[in-house]
């Protein structure tokens, strides 16, 4: 009853359109980045040497996934006034008014803690605690350190999510192998690439909100190279995975296809000038980043089919 | 006692509460499979009380094994 007379009263302030639904709270876990986690760590899992028991590696990736959400809460807790800014994001559920910063600081903390102590009670404490670490780092050593000092924020803070699919290798194994460290390397070499061509063609927003991306703090140009030179290091990782016990030659062919037409892309993105750019709409930036999706979920695909297919 | 007169906060916390019980009884459900795909590979199911005993103990490879007792003869009728 009190909660209605204050609600009555007019204590509680919220009117209905502010009122949090259900959906608010499954946004704070920023859905969309929570599939790549899901799709990277099951990958992981799937392709590990040890098969783990069916039920208890869908739990496993549930846990992953749920602690992915939790940083991601997290996130959006801490960056709530970059958000208010930009146009991508300002109408997500804490600068829109509908969710409190407390709550979403306090549903972070919570789901972490049960993401952490499930994973290990569904798979083993070495997992666990690599996920306790991951959260800490995309929470802590990214949103709140790395992501407004350095424009370097991207290439750093990438490693949280490249962590996921060696969870779920540890998961099925308890430990790390030159596989998982190497599907590490290809999310984490591929990040920067991706987010620089979004900031190539989003630039108002980064502008707007003091974000040091590379392409405020260093200008177009630099970022137009740094993008060509990642896809250059990208490549070889992606291609040694191919020869290791989870590559095959399915993985291999895959990996040539795509690795080069991400050094392509990156060599059409060196060349242009930013009136070029400008004039056609960031065409080919644009391009570059449908293709930089299409690469980690392919060159992923391509390892769990290669698993189902053995030595093929 | 139930509430007699819904308010317009109850409607439309509806939705909230009904997702939050949904997420509840699917956490329960996902427990209890674990529990039955734990039990079912044979994991060991006892954590530690503080209090020691045989059973959560490693086992020693190098240990004897018990042996059963050899059966032993039926007992005859005693003569008269």
């Amino acid at each position: 009853m009190t909660d209605i007379r204050s609600y009555e009263s007019g204590a509680a302030a919220q009117s209905a359109a502010a009122e949090p639904q259900f959906g608010d709270y499954v946004a704070l876990l920023k859905p969309r980045v929570m599939s790549l986690v899901v799709f990277t760590a099951f990958v992981g899992l799937f392709v590990a040497p040890v098969p783990l028991d069916p039920f208890v590696g869908f739990c496993a990736i549930l846990f992953i996934a749920l602690g992915g959400g939790a940083s991601g809460a997290l996130n959006m807790w801490y960056d709530a006034d970059i958000d208010a800014v930009m146009n991508r994001t300002r109408r997500r559920p804490i600068p829109a008014g509908r969710i409190q910063p407390d709550e979403a600081l306090a549903m972070g903390l919570f789901l972490s803690g049960l993401a952490v102590v499930m994973l290990g009670l569904a798979a083993n404490w070495f997992a666990a605690g690599f996920l306790a670490f991951t959260i800490f780092f995309y929470a802590v050593v990214y949103t709140i350190w790395l992501k407004r000092s350095t424009p370097q924020n991207i290439v750093i803070g990438g490693a949280a999510g490249a962590f996921p699919p060696m969870i779920g290798w540890a998961c099925a194994t308890g430990g790390i192998g030159i596989e998982s460290l190497l599907m590490f390397a290809l999310v984490f070499f591929w990040t920067p690439p991706h987010f620089w061509a979004l900031a190539l063609f989003m630039k108002e927003d980064y502008h707007s909100a003091g974000v040091p991306m590379l392409t405020v703090t260093h200008g177009r140009a630099v970022t137009r190279r740094h993008i060509f030179a990642y896809t250059l290091v990208l490549a070889p990782f992606a291609l040694w995975l191919g020869l290791t016990s989870v590559g095959g030659p399915l993985y291999l062919a895959v990996a040539v296809v795509l690795n080069a037409l991400f050094i392509m892309g990156g060599w059409r993105i060196l060349r242009r000038d930013e009136a070029a750019a400008q004039a056609d709409g960031y065409r080919v930036e644009k391009s570059f980043f449908r293709l930089s999706l299409i690469y980690l979920f392919a060159h992923f695909a391509a390892l769990a089919v290669q698993h189902v297919l053995g030595g093929w | 006692m139930g509430i007699a007169h819904e308010h317009d906060l109850h409607r439309r916390r509806g939705g909230r509460n009904v997702g939050l019980g949904l997420v509840l009884a699917a956490f329960v459900a996902l427990v209890f499979g674990l529990s039955v795909a734990k039990i079912r590979n044979g994991d060991l199911m006892q954590a530690f009380d503080h209090q020691p005993r045989a059973s959560v103990l490693p086992r020693d490879p190098a240990a004897p094994v018990a042996q059963p007792a050899a059966p032993q003869a039926p007992a005859g009728r005693a003569s008269p």
